[in-house]
């Protein structure tokens, strides 16, 4: 039994000589669910079709489920995977279509039903492909990948074209997977959502690793942050001063002071603005969360 | 391989390309069998391209399979049109990658999607066989025609050796459509490419070049549906001749289409 859900070891793809991805090595445990970020064109989908053979890596190995991804036949009837969203046959009805792939893949066709309405498609399950809206084509595309009962899941941003109710469900039913066992690889622009569900992360930026490993180890080590609120809008400038003196770097955003700094020195503010005359009205110290420090990361904003 | 074939009868099987494919080969296969009969005494001719057929070669043995026959290049275009735009589709919709996902064996992919549609293939030529036949049965006795040897001993023979020539041919212009799919991953492009090579540029080829209907893929597989036609008469291309330089054209055509399809990326 590999303790890996996906390992890959300086796996590289060249387009010419433009390099989609660039010695990539990161592991994801098993019965996990990780997060895969970075900006558009960083090279996650890349990584996931190498990842499901449907393209040559161009250097480096890596292992599915204990298997070379050089041979997916090995490995591929235990994953399910929807990669740069849903794509299904217009003429046929979301069970149709389901039914071709399960039969394609091997699978009984009495699941189809029930992962229809496991995804909210029930009612709609007769229904053309072509009638569906943005939303209905995900949640079929999730039920096709579930359709395996797979041991791994791989998901490209599944939650595009969802409502927040969507949004919801798919984080459940992916926390409810991985609580059964199910290691689960999602990559998504939300990173409110992933930050909430994934254990694990794995951060790309123009084709390379930035991070991998816990996500709470990441948002750990980046410098906390201390917000601050005088009473008047003017006593800003003044907190301002007083912690650029103390060797922080801050700076005025939305009407209040962002220190970057230990928790600890909050206490030290709160004495130096009440020395200074100052009433704070607010004095919070946090970490960054993954948006803030996804941007830091990737340089994006 | 045979989930693959399953899974595609599945797909072949939907009412609109189902019964459309073989409405149309019914309207056809009527259409070309009768206008042998009903034209018999045209002086423009009752058979394509102006040739006549007259009572004495329709009362042949063959006399019954002439109509089949002649349907048979037809069928070979429709085959064309449908493995091209079955193969091309999967990657204008992207469909390529779920398949490749449930199934990676790239080469068990295509066979598979072959044996299916060689089995909607088969269905086609049956039909068009029954159709044309009994229209000849039906339309002979009003063309004066006989059909007594039709069913004797040389006739079974006869429409035997017409089936599995027009399956030949038929399954020769669909695996070319199959491969233009492959190749140009597009199902317009591919059906334009494939239709308007067979029936147009073929033709002025040979209008302008005799000689060179003996070499061009499109001539030697309607050659073959038709049995061949004898050296010297105006369309001379003989069935060995055909079945050879035909088999060339569909293999090398698969060998190339098999082989990039095994090593392409898909990266739609």
């Amino acid at each position: 039994m590999p303790s890996t859900a996906i390992s890959v070891t300086d796996l590289s793809k060249m387009y010419g000589e433009r390099a989609a991805l660039s010695h990539a090595t990161f592991e994801v445990p098993l019965g996990t669910v990780c997060g895969f970020v970075g900006p558009n064109g960083s090279g996650k989908t890349t990584t996931m079709r190498m990842l499901l053979g449907l393209i040559t890596p161009s250097g480096g190995t890596g292992e599915i489920l204990g298997h070379s991804i050089k041979h997916p036949e090995k490995y591929l009837p235990r994953v399910g995977a929807m990669i740069e969203g849903p794509a299904f046959y217009p003429a046929l009805s979301g069970r149709e279509n389901l039914n071709y792939l399960a039969t394609l893949g091997g699978f009984s066709t009495d699941r189809t039903q029930g992962l229809l309405e496991q995804v909210g498609l029930g009612d709609r399950a007769k229904s053309k492909y072509k009638t569906y809206s943005l939303g209905m084509k995900q949640r079929l595309g999730i039920a096709a990948a579930l359709l395996p009962n797979p041991q791994l899941l791989m998901l490209d941003e599944p939650t595009n074209g969802l409502d927040p109710e969507g949004i919801q469900e798919v984080r459940d039913l992916l926390r409810t997977l991985a609580n059964n066992g199910t290691s689960v690889f999602v990559s998504s622009h939300l990173l409110s959502e992933l930050e909430i569900i994934s254990d694990y992360l794995v951060m790309l930026r123009k084709g390379e690793v930035v991070f991998t490993g816990k996500i709470n180890d990441l948002l750990h080590t980046q410098q906390p942050i201390i917000i601050a609120k005088g009473q008047n809008e003017s006593d800003l400038n003044t907190l301002l001063t007083i912690a650029k003196s103390a060797g922080h770097h801050a700076t005025i955003r939305d009407g209040a002071l962002h220190v970057e700094g230990p928790k600890e020195w909050a206490v030290i503010l709160n004495k130096a603005a009440f020395d200074a005359g100052i009433t704070l009205s607010q004095l919070t110290p946090q970490l960054p969360n993954l948006e803030e420090t996804f941007f830091e990361m990737t340089g994006e904003k | 391989m045979w989930h693959v074939a399953f899974a595609e009868l599945r797909k072949l099987r939907r009412p609109t390309l189902f019964l459309g494919t073989m409405g149309a080969v019914v309207f056809f296969s009527a259409l070309f069998s009768s206008l042998l009969f009903l034209l018999i005494d045209s002086p423009q001719g009752n058979s394509d391209r102006g040739r006549v057929v007259g009572r004495a070669v329709l009362g042949l043995a063959t006399g019954g399979v002439q109509g089949f026959s002649s349907v048979g290049g037809f069928l070979g275009i429709i085959a064309l049109c449908v493995f091209a735009a079955q193969t091309a589709q999967e990657y204008t919709y992207g469909t390529l990658r779920n398949l490749l996902v449930r199934q990676p064996g790239r080469l068990r992919i295509l066979l598979g999607k072959f044996i299916a549609m060689k089995i909607f293939a088969l269905v086609m030529i049956l039909l068009a066989a029954i159709v044309s036949i009994g229209a000849s049965v039906i339309l002979a006795p009003g063309a004066k025609v006989s059909t007594d040897l039709w069913f004797g001993p040389d006739g079974r023979q006869a429409i035997f050796t017409t089936f599995v020539n027009v399956i030949i041919s038929v399954i020769g212009f669909g695996t070319i459509g199959m491969v233009l799919g492959l190749l140009l991953r597009s199902p317009i492009s591919a059906i334009s490419l494939g239709v308007l090579w067979l029936l147009i540029v073929e033709n002025l080829l040979i209008a302008v070049k005799n000689s060179l209907q003996d070499w061009l893929p499109g001539a030697q597989l309607s050659a073959i549906a038709s049995g061949g036609t004898p050296r010297g008469s105006a369309q001379s291309i003989e069935y060995s001749h055909a079945l050879l330089v035909g088999g060339i054209y569909v293999a090398v055509a698969v060998t190339i289409a098999s082989f990039l399809f095994v090593r392409r990326d898909v990266a739609n």
